[in-house]
């Protein structure tokens, strides 16, 4: 007896659907197995992780709160990732915006600057992010090099330009040494929703982006271009689409929604630029992106499961003593899962009995 | 029953090698859900006996043969070999039980030799030496001159079938399947071919032989068996049977025959290739040399060739897929268009059918509203300020459904789920249905079953009627005989001069597409050059 994958006559939707909550159920046995192993009881430690933060209000609006970047990043790399275009840096896109548009909070610093002041630093970020995307997508159709891995490294670069900045030049003087820049003056700073809650501006600005996500990749010539040319390159050429333009184009879109979320997770939950601004967005959006299927309305859901994640594992470090190191275990087993369960979409699994005969009459 | 008129059946040698088939299926059934791919279909294949099998595109021909090779797994019935009843673990079994098998598409690596490519395709264990010595052995005996150290990229289609087949042969196979071999070959290669298949046949091995060209099946097979819809229809002599009634039992019914108007008018030239030469974009390209022709609206121009001579590149050059550097090299309606994507050139009434259905003309995984957004949204009204019209994408669906008979499960499907038939007739209405003024169609009918191929041919002819310039690039001279006005040769990347199609003898078009040239003073001009 054997098992085999067989290829589907069409793609299967219900599996396209089902896929990621397989890969969440098999990656909560995984953990439950994980948290046996380092001795922590798996019901209470599940329960810690996705029942606790559902059940009071201020964890619900800190999902709302994380799931904001998590949700504008992961679009931007549904668009990459569905024409074939491999933005892994979207963490170094959300550093760069952060800090393109800190520098005009920290240049009106105490100044009589007006209500123009966040919409400029939102403006900026977003060209920044997108700047910064452009140097692996420029390299990518001028030279081929693999835009994985410049993307990649650009991450790092990002990362020691913001250390620097606040460890340099953009120091708060009265901030005793710490490597931060002072509280954004208000006008400087994205509203709240709720009067002394979390729940800020962004999170209405993430869900316009899903929104146009969704009215671009179902409705417009350019969203099925991007599908086109990701899924049969040669035919979307044969199409007319150039698929260089698009890789320039959906790079420079997804780093700018990139650098769009880093300025307001600054400007709003954070107050400040410092280090450690993302306990990786960046990558965490990936994830993100394939559980919700690259398809806004997914991404949406997923953007929202992976936040309480980040939650729940706040809580069980508080209430267990689990290694917040567990989330990101967690979340690279999920993805592992969501990529493995893909393959189910075209393919379908098959006992194949050689040695035995077939059987016989209807089968 | 059938086993025993065979034996009183007088064969040339008088008698069969075996008292039991070579091989015989019983009641072979195979499913994919609700569709019966084959049902109960009875085969027997003796030694020393060439046998055809015909059918339609989704006849169940391949399931048939992919069951016989141990590629699928039958649902029911049984394969017997040499009377055992076998059941099949792949391919690697039925190849160490002597059954062998020559696919149309070739599974070659371009940048290994000959011999690698022999050594990668078989399951032994003998040293790459002893091999190649085999292989130029083997090469030798059946006349199919290779040479082991040659990379294959420098190789023509029939030398690489040539390696197929000899790496088929080394296997010592009993039972050789051929998935249309002649399809890639010159006349000239075809009848080698088949000197090659009648030895083989001598040697008391027995062939299943894949074809749609039924002139051929009556000359060379012993025995045909007919499929229509999953089910065998008959198996008979096809020298008793003639063309007609074959294509008859294959299709259920008369095949509508092709008839050109009469006296259809050119008018003014909408095509013009001037001297076009155009570098290859890949290491193994070829390179376009001097193209030039006129193409006049109601007027169909045919260019025949072997494949790999510059057809795809002239293609990509025509369709705008590629870009010559001087605009005026290719001439759209009277506009220089060389330089013009492949979008501006349809907004000026061109259209394009490529050789591959899947993967080039459409996105397999896409549906067909989709892909008639593909090449619609040029000129076809589909988009309004950015969006799509799903209605008309519908709309050119369901006129092309109609218009071209499209056979298909659902109103839209995926395209990869359609018969290569069906795809293919979609893929043509999509674009004749813009009333283009030119179009350019690449292997219009290449692996499509009769019925449809009639279907493209009218089209093509009716859109020529109605005046616009049809260029059809084809490796089926017959094809070509039917419904082109002049036909010119592809050989290395240069063009003949168009012959008239009355003029236009299989030796004469033989000739051009192995090289050699017509006049001698074309041969004195190109020694010279």
């Amino acid at each position: 007896m054997q098992l085999v994958l067989e290829k589907r006559a069409e793609r299967s939707n219900t599996i396209a659907l089902v896929s990621p909550l397989i890969a969440i159920g098999l990656t909560i046995v995984t953990m439950t197995i994980l948290f046996a192993i380092i001795g922590k009881n798996p019901l209470l430690a599940l329960h810690a992780y996705f029942i606790a933060p559902l059940t009071d209000g201020y964890s619900l609006q800190e999902i709302a709160v994380k799931a904001t970047p998590l949700v504008m990043i992961a679009i931007g790399l549904s668009l990459c990732y569905l024409a074939n275009a491999w933005n892994i840096g979207a963490e170094g896109q959300f550093l760069i915006g952060a800090v393109a548009g800190s520098w005009i909070a920290v240049k009106t610093q105490g100044t009589d600057a007006g209500v123009w002041v966040l919409p400029a630093m939102l403006v900026l970020a977003a060209a920044a992010g997108a700047l910064y995307a452009l140097i692996p997508a420029i390299c990518k159709v001028k030279f081929g090099a693999s835009e994985i891995l410049t993307s990649l490294m650009l991450v790092y670069v990002a990362d020691l330009l913001l250390d620097y900045l606040v460890r340099g030049p953009w120091r708060d003087p009265n901030g005793f040494n710490f490597p931060t820049t002072a509280e954004f003056d208000p006008v400087a700073t994205v509203p709240l929703l709720i009067e002394g809650g979390r729940l800020h501006l962004g999170s209405i600005i993430a869900l316009l982006v899903v929104a146009s996500a969704a009215i671009l990749l179902g409705r417009t010539i350019k969203g099925f271009e991007i599908r086109v040319v990701g899924a049969a390159p040669r035919a979307a050429r044969f199409g007319g689409f150039n698929a260089n333009q698009l890789i320039i184009l959906t790079f420079a879109v997804s780093g700018a929604l990139a650098g769009l979320a880093g300025i307001i997770e600054v400007a709003g939950p954070v107050g400040h630029l410092q280090p450690g601004i993302s306990p990786g967005y960046g990558f965490t959006a990936i994830i993100v992106a394939f559980l919700g299927r690259l398809n806004p309305i997914g991404i949406l859901i997923a953007g929202l499961f992976l936040a309480l994640t980040f939650i729940g594992g706040e809580q069980a470090q508080i209430a267990m003593k689990i290694p917040l190191d567990v989330t990101k275990v967690f979340q690279g087993i999920l993805l592992f899962y969501v990529l493995a369960c893909d393959s189910l979409i075209l393919y379908r699994f098959k006992l194949v009995f050689p040695n035995r005969q077939v059987a016989r009459g209807a089968g | 029953m059938q086993a025993h008129q065979r034996m009183l059946d007088p064969t040339p040698d008088g008698l069969h090698s075996g008292e039991s088939p070579l091989l015989q299926t019983v009641g072979l059934t195979k499913r994919y859900g609700d569709f019966l791919a084959n049902d109960s279909i009875d085969i027997e294949i003796w030694p020393k006996e060439i046998h055809a099998l015909l059918g339609e595109n989704g006849a169940g021909k391949s399931t048939l043969v992919k069951a016989i090779y141990g590629l699928i797994q039958p649902s029911a019935g049984e394969i017997r070999w040499q009377g055992e009843r076998i059941a099949l673990s792949g391919p690697s079994e039925a190849r160490s039980r002597g059954i062998g098998m020559v696919f149309q598409h070739f599974s070659l690596f371009d940048n290994l030799t000959v011999a690698e490519n022999v050594a990668l395709g078989l399951d032994g264990k003998e040293s790459f030496k002893d091999m190649s010595a085999r292989l130029e052995q083997v090469s030798k005996t059946y006349g199919l001159p290779l040479d082991p150290k040659r990379e294959v990229w420098q190789l023509s289609v029939g030398e690489r079938q040539r390696i197929e087949i000899v790496r088929a042969l080394m296997q010592d196979p009993k039972f050789l399947i051929l998935d249309e071999p002649t399809a890639v070959l010159t006349p000239q290669e075809a009848d080698q071919l088949f000197v090659v298949l009648e030895r083989l046949k001598a040697e008391g091995r027995a062939i299943l032989y894949i074809s749609h060209k039924l002139e051929e099946v009556k000359r060379l097979c012993d025995t045909a068996t007919i499929l229509r819809g999953g089910k065998k229809i008959q198996t008979c002599n096809p020298r008793r049977e003639t063309a007609a009634s074959l294509a008859r039992m294959m299709v259920g019914g008369e095949i509508r025959e092709v008839k050109a108007a009469a006296g259809r008018q050119t008018t003014i030239p909408r095509l013009v290739v001037n001297d076009l030469s155009l570098a290859p974009d890949e290491p193994h390209g070829v390179r376009l040399e001097h193209i030039s022709f006129e193409l006049k609206g109601g007027e169909i121009l045919g260019i025949a060739g072997v494949a790999g001579n510059g057809q795809d590149e002239l293609f990509a050059a025509l369709s705008g897929e590629r870009l010559a550097k001087d605009p005026g090299t290719v001439v759209i309606e009277g506009i220089a268009a060389g330089h013009l994507s492949i979008t501006k050139r349809r907004k000026l009434g061109a259209a394009f059918v490529p050789e591959e259905r899947l993967g080039h003309g459409t996105a397999p995984r896409m549906k067909l509203s989709e892909n008639a957004l593909l090449t619609g949204h040029a000129a076809s009204g589909m988009v309004n300020r950015g969006f799509i019209d799903t209605a008309a994408t519908l709309d050119t669906v369901d006129k092309a459904t109609e218009t071209f008979d499209v056979r298909k499960a659902k109103r839209d499907p995926e395209a990869a789920s359609l018969s290569g038939g069906n795809l293919q007739k979609f893929i043509v209405g999509r674009e004749i249905l813009r009333n283009p003024a030119v179009l350019v169609v690449s292997q219009p009918t290449w692996g499509v079953d009769a019925g449809a191929a009639a279907v493209i041919r009218q089209a093509l002819l009716d859109l020529a009627t109605a005046g616009a310039a049809v260029l059809v690039t084809s490796q089926d001279l017959d094809e070509l005989a039917e419904i082109a006005d002049r036909i010119a040769v592809m050989f290395h990347g240069r063009l003949s001069e168009p012959l008239a199609t009355r003029d236009a003898t299989r030796e004469k078009l033989g000739l051009l597409m192995g090289g050699s040239s017509l006049e001698p003073k074309e041969a004195a001009h190109a020694a010279g050059a």
